[in-house]
C-alpha cells in the first residue's frame, strides 16, 4: 500500500517539478531506471511467493541501480558505453520477463 | 487473524525503517521513470542519443551532403549543357529560316515587297518583240532588281496574268502579237513590278539607245512609276533538279 502510494507521488512529483537531466547523469539514468524495475518486479514476485524481505529488497535496488551505472560509466571509459548499456538493458529486460512470467502463473495459475 | 485486524493492518501500517527506505527507493524509481520519459519526447530523438552516436550520425549527414553537392554540381552541369545547346540549335534554326527566306525571295517562292517601280510598256502595234522585253529585265537586273514580276492581259478576256521573273525566265514570241512568259501568254500592255533601288531603276531605263528608246522604235511608251512600297505577289513552285545535285 505505502509503497504503491510513493510510486505515485514519485510519478506526481516529476510530472510537476519536470526537471531537466543533469547533463552528467544522462547516459546513466534509463539504465537505473531499468535495474530498478528489475528489482521492482523480482519484489513482487518474491512478495507473491512469500518471501519477500524488505532488507533484501532495499538492498538489491540499491546494487541493481548502483551496478548498472557502474557498467556504464565503464563501458564509456573503455569507449564501449553503447554496446554495454545496450547489454545491460538485454539482460535486465530478460530478468523482467522472467519475473513477468513467474508473477502471472502465480496470479492466474497458467 | 480476524479480517478485521487484517483490515486495520492494512489500513494503518507499522512504519519501520526498512518501510521508509522502499517507499523513498518506490518513490525516486516513479521519479526517475517519469523525468527520464519527459527527457526522451521534450527534445527528440537526438537528445537521449550518446556521444558516438552523434559523432557517427554526423559523419553520415557530412558524406551524404558531399554526395548531394556533387549530384548538384553534375546536375547544373547538365542543365548549362542543355540551355547552351538549346541556344545554338535555335539560332541556327533562326539563320536556317533567314536564308530559306532570302533564298525563297531568289527562287520566287515567297512574295516580296519594298521600294521599287512600276514600269508599263504599251504596244498600239502589238508588234513589240520578245528581245524588247528581254532587254528590258537585263536592264532592270543590271540595275539591282531583287525581285521581278510582269503582268499582261490574257489573251481572251481582259483578266490579267503574272509572272514571277526568275533565273530560268524566258520571253518567247507567242502567234497574234503576243509574247509568252514562262508559257503564259501575254498581251500587251506590260507591266514589269520590280522591287530594287527607284532611282537607279529608272535612270537605267531612261539611258539613250535604252529600253525606253527601243519600246518607241515599235510605236509604244514607257511610263515609269516609283514607289516606296511595290508588292511582287506572283509565286513560283520550286522545282527540284532532275540531274544537279548540291557538291558538298
Amino acid at each position: 500500500m505505502i509503497p504503491a502510494l510513493a510510486l505515485v507521488v514519485g510519478v506526481v512529483l516529476g510530472l510537476v517539478l519536470e526537471p531537466t537531466v543533469p547533463a552528467a547523469l544522462q547516459p546513466y539514468l534509463p539504465i537505473a531506471v531499468v535495474a530498478a524495475l528489475d528489482a521492482v518486479f523480482g519484489a513482487v514476485r518474491a512478495q507473491l511467493e512469500g518471501i519477500f524481505d524488505d532488507k533484501v529488497f532495499v538492498v538489491s535496488f540499491v546494487s541493481n541501480v548502483l551496478v548498472a551505472g557502474l557498467v556504464v560509466f565503464l563501458g564509456d571509459q573503455l569507449g564501449v558505453g553503447g554496446q554495454l548499456s545496450t547489454g545491460v538493458v538485454v539482460v535486465l529486460g530478460i530478468r523482467i520477463f522472467s519475473n513477468a512470467a513467474a508473477i502471472r502463473r502465480r496470479v492466474f495459475s497458467a | 487473524m480476524s479480517p478485521r485486524s487484517l483490515l486495520a493492518r492494512a489500513l494503518v501500517p507499522r512504519l519501520r525503517r526498512v518501510d521508509v527506505a522502499v517507499a523513498v527507493l518506490l518513490g525516486l524509481l516513479g521519479f526517475a521513470a517519469v523525468v527520464q520519459v519527459r527527457s526522451t519526447q521534450g527534445d527528440g530523438p537526438l537528445a537521449a542519443a550518446r556521444q558516438e552516436d552523434l559523432v557517427q550520425i554526423l559523419d553520415d549527414l557530412a558524406n551524404r551532403e558531399d554526395r548531394l553537392r556533387a549530384e548538384v554540381a553534375a546536375l547544373e552541369q547538365v542543365q548549362r549543357e542543355l540551355t547552351g545547346g538549346t541556344d545554338r540549335t535555335s539560332a541556327a534554326l533562326d539563320e536556317a529560316r533567314r536564308r530559306a527566306q532570302l533564298l525563297g525571295v531568289l527562287a520566287g517562292t515567297v512574295p516580296a515587297t519594298g521600294p521599287g517601280v512600276v514600269v508599263t510598256l504599251t504596244d498600239p502595234q502589238a508588234s513589240l518583240r520578245p528581245d524588247v522585253l528581254l532587254d528590258a529585265l537585263e536592264e532592270l537586273r543590271a540595275a539591282g532588281a531583287e525581285a521581278v514580276q510582269v503582268e499582261g492581259q490574257a489573251p481572251a478576256g481582259d483578266a490579267s496574268r503574272r509572272v514571277r521573273v526568275v533565273a530560268s525566265t524566258s520571253f518567247v514570241a507567242a502567234d497574234e502579237g503576243g509574247i509568252s512568259v514562262d508559257d503564259a501568254e501575254l498581251r500587251a500592255p506590260y507591266r514589269f513590278v520590280v522591287v530594287g533601288d527607284p532611282a537607279t531603276l529608272t535612270s537605267a531605263l531612261g539611258i539613250p539607245g535604252g529600253v525606253v528608246d527601243n519600246v518607241a522604235q515599235f510605236g509604244g511608251r514607257v511610263r515609269i512609276e516609283r514607289s516606296s512600297t511595290v508588292e511582287v505577289t506572283a509565286l513560283r513552285r520550286l522545282e527540284e533538279p532532275r540531274y544537279a545535285r548540291p557538291t558538298p
